[in-house]
């Protein structure tokens, strides 16, 4: 069964706003997703549509989950530093003043979850499928790159706090005996 | 009432607890939300996977397991299997917690002897819930 980009948005939607509203009592409003066919995944946070390899030019954490089986792909979310800082504290339910140790594992485990919950409706029409442990980014001026070219499905959530974006690549793994030494599926 | 975990005058006694979870954000939350759930706990344990859970369950029994599954080195699963194969350690309650939440893991947990399964992301109250009938 196909997975669409309008069935990865309503599941995107779905599923960050039941992490945000549970595990940290936010309300958030999701804006439309949309298609972006680029090689890199960071950057165009905080609604920019550019095309191309981007650079983060503000303080910005981004967490990793990698994604395999049937489909292969990836899912990052990721927002300025302040706002994972508010996202982190409403989840340990304390002030969070600075990105530390404790806000890097708290953002890894909102994209362990909201990814992992994606991934757990994405199961029932491909079968199963595997998560990788989170990889949590922090920084400016940094450029995330994925191999190849993939189309990458894109939502942004508003929050009071600030602006979340989640954004999730998804492609059809291809069977061991047709990939070659010099492919690779998408990684980040 | 009496119960496991309640005195012959029926009041609550205090649980030792085990949190086993690769995120540090969700062990900390999980000893929150047992607070918030009025759990009388006692001392609260904390592992990042299944191996090192284990080993200080071995020197340091408890009376309730809340337990993720995806980890690394040993995942939930594995953990509750030799949990169950162990002699002193098969009747202590294990609560899976975790973002696995298709039949088949919820079904595989259970028939490996998890007396509960929660999914992420998760409220006070359906801790609570879960907790209730089993202690």
């Amino acid at each position: 069964m196909e997975i669409t980009h309008e069935y990865l948005v309503g599941q995107i939607q779905s599923t960050t706003l039941d992490v945000l509203s549970m595990m940290m009592g936010m309300e958030a409003a999701c804006q439309d997703g949309f298609r972006q066919s680029v090689d890199s995944a960071s950057g165009f946070a905080l609604g920019q549509t550019q095309v191309g390899q981007v650079r983060c030019d503000r303080e910005t954490v981004e967490a990793f989950v990698g994604i395999s089986g049937p489909m292969v792909g990836t899912g990052v979310v990721s927002c300025e530093a302040s706002t994972a800082c508010k996202l982190a504290g409403a989840m340990l339910m304390t002030e969070v003043s600075s990105v530390g140790a404790d806000v890097l594992d708290a953002m890894g485990e909102v994209a362990n979850m909201i990814i992992g919950n994606l991934k757990t409706h994405i199961e029932e029409r491909v079968g199963q499928l595997w998560l990788s442990v989170p990889s949590v980014v922090y920084g400016r001026n940094f450029t995330a790159r994925t191999v190849g070219k993939f189309e990458w499905t894109v939502v942004q959530v508003d929050l009071p706090e600030g602006k979340l974006v989640v954004k999730v690549c998804l492609t059809e793994a291809k069977p061991a005996s047709a990939r070659t030494n010099a492919e690779s599926t998408a990684t980040v | 009432m009496r119960g496991k975990y309640r005195d012959g005058e029926g009041k609550s006694m205090a649980l030792d607890v085990m949190i086993v979870d690769d995120s540090a954000a969700i062990r900390k939350i999980l000893q929150r939300v047992l607070v918030q759930a009025e759990v009388p706990i006692g001392k609260v344990h904390e592992a990042g996977d299944g191996t090192e859970a284990l080993q200080k369950l071995r020197a340091d029994p408890v009376g309730l397991i809340l337990s993720d599954i995806n980890m690394p080195t040993m995942d939930g699963l594995e953990l509750l299997s030799k949990l169950k194969a162990d002699a002193t350690l098969k009747d202590v309650p294990v609560i899976m917690i975790t973002t696995e939440g298709g039949q088949a893991k919820v079904l595989e947990a259970v028939s490996l002897g998890a007396a509960g399964y929660v999914r992420k992301p998760f409220t006070a109250e359906q801790i609570k819930e879960k907790l209730v009938g089993i202690i």
